[in-house]
């Protein structure tokens, strides 16, 4: 009975199929690992040295900003989820969703009602099921994001941090991505971007300052000098600095992504092999017992004839 | 001459570092010149070039577009959202944007293209 082995063999192609699909995949998103996290480094000397300058100016002036005081009364908040745009990546996206959730439902039992921004497919379509307000979406450049798209995302939420509440303003501004720490570790993080939070030793705070808000500490800054204004520095450089921090996000987010999808598929094809080596088994186990039967049949016929041509005799 | 250290980093790649003994911008004042020992700053850039007198006696000049300058301990650090050096500058590209940023009004792609190629001329 060949229909056994048959439709082993036909299996086993195809798990064989798939196993290809998911190893180039693999291999694809491990190489766009290395080329994220070159972007990430890339982007860290404007990064550091954008964060050296707010502290400069935060500390050497007494310029009071929209974007550096704390609202009296948060009411709103502004929340922006980083995710990707495609699947096959585990839970990469549905983690980040969590871990938006759970920032979103802490920032509403504060009393503050939440505006979000979600950037990648997943996220839209996430919300869109479960039939959420969402107050901007981006899509289509999770894989390999530019400044420009930073840019783009950054600009409605900074024009909603510097307008009244009254009219739709928001009071704080949360940024939801999944952090970059090593190959192995992706952790969903959320952070506050605005207003900034200067610690007592005049350094930004803020987890995702970390490296950048270190050398600060170390140095003592000096008086600066500002050109036109300190208030027209503040103007500009603020703006600036939640763009590069934004973009710093989606960088990491990217990385994460991917190294998230090299594990996936890496799984998806250890699990392929695995498969293929039970089926193999079965299909020989399925061949054995097929040529056993059929040596049997051929004993059985060959006695069988050798007992009727005794009886003849 | 004493000398400063340069900077140059766009928000995705660090441009030039090196070695300079003058450097010119231009802020929203005005063009500013700065050797070694200013005091420390911290200026808004226009975009417009700015020419490094590099310590070996060469000239680099590059394309700015929005960005900062800051100045403290003979360290100088230009921060640019788009920055190019001359010699990176398609001057075609750039004229031709500037033609199609004429006809179509945008004053901010005009800018940016008359930028390109005044910094792309100063190099030759």
């Amino acid at each position: 009975m060949g229909a056994q082995i048959r439709v082993y063999k036909r299996r086993i192609r195809s798990v064989t199929a798939t196993k290809k699909i998911t190893k180039a995949m693999e291999m694809i998103a491990a190489s766009r690992i290395i080329k994220a996290q070159r972007q990430v480094t890339a982007s860290s000397p404007y990064a550091d040295e954008l964060t050296r300058a707010v502290t400069a100016v935060a500390t050497g002036s007494h310029t009071k900003h929209p974007l550096t005081t704390e609202a009296e009364h948060p009411s709103r908040a502004a929340v922006l989820v980083v995710t990707s745009d495609r699947g096959l990546a585990g839970g990469y996206s549905s983690n980040a969703i969590k871990a938006a959730d759970r920032l979103t439902e802490r920032l509403r039992a504060e009393g503050k009602e939440v505006d979000s921004y979600l950037i990648g497919r997943k996220a839209v379509a996430y919300y869109a099921f479960r039939e959420r307000k969402v107050a901007q979406s981006w899509t289509g450049f999770s894989d390999s994001p530019s400044y420009a798209d930073a840019k783009a995302a950054a600009a409605p939420m900074i024009e909603s941090v510097l307008a009244d509440t009254a009219d739709g303003g928001v009071d704080e501004l949360h940024i939801v991505f999944t952090e970059f720490v090593s190959m192995m570790t992706q952790n969903p993080v959320d952070r506050r971007l605005l207003p900034l939070s200067l610690t007592r030793d005049g350094s930004v705070d803020g987890e995702g300052a970390g490296e950048a808000a270190a050398p600060a500490k170390t140095e003592a800054l000096p008086l600066f000098e500002f050109e036109p204004s300190a208030e027209g520095v503040l103007d500009a450089l603020l703006p600036r600095y939640v763009e590069s921090r934004i973009y710093n996000a989606l960088l990491q987010a990217a990385a994460s992504e991917h190294a998230a999808r090299r594990r996936a598929m890496k799984s998806a094809t250890d699990n392929a092999e695995d498969l293929i080596k039970s089926l193999t088994r079965l299909a020989n186990a399925a061949r054995q017992a097929d040529i056993t039967q059929e040596i049997s049949e051929i004993v059985g016929g060959a006695s069988a004839l050798a007992d009727a041509s005794a009886g003849s005799d | 001459m004493a000398d400063l250290h340069v900077e140059l980093v766009a928000a995705d790649r660090n441009v030039w570092s090196g070695e300079a003994n003058l450097v010119v911008a231009r802020t929203k004042s005005g063009d500013i010149g700065i050797m070694a020992n200013h005091e420390p700053l911290l200026g808004v850039l226009q975009s417009g070039p700015i020419t490094i007198r590099t310590s070996d006696g060469g000239t680099v000049i590059a394309a700015v577009h929005g960005g900062f300058i800051s100045f403290a301990d003979n360290k100088l650090s230009i921060l640019a959202e788009i920055a190019e050096l001359a010699d990176e500058i398609d001057v075609d590209r750039a004229e031709r944007a500037l033609q199609r940023s004429k006809t179509e009004a945008d004053s901010g792609a005009e800018r940016r293209a008359e930028v390109r190629l005044a910094a792309a001329s100063g190099a030759h």
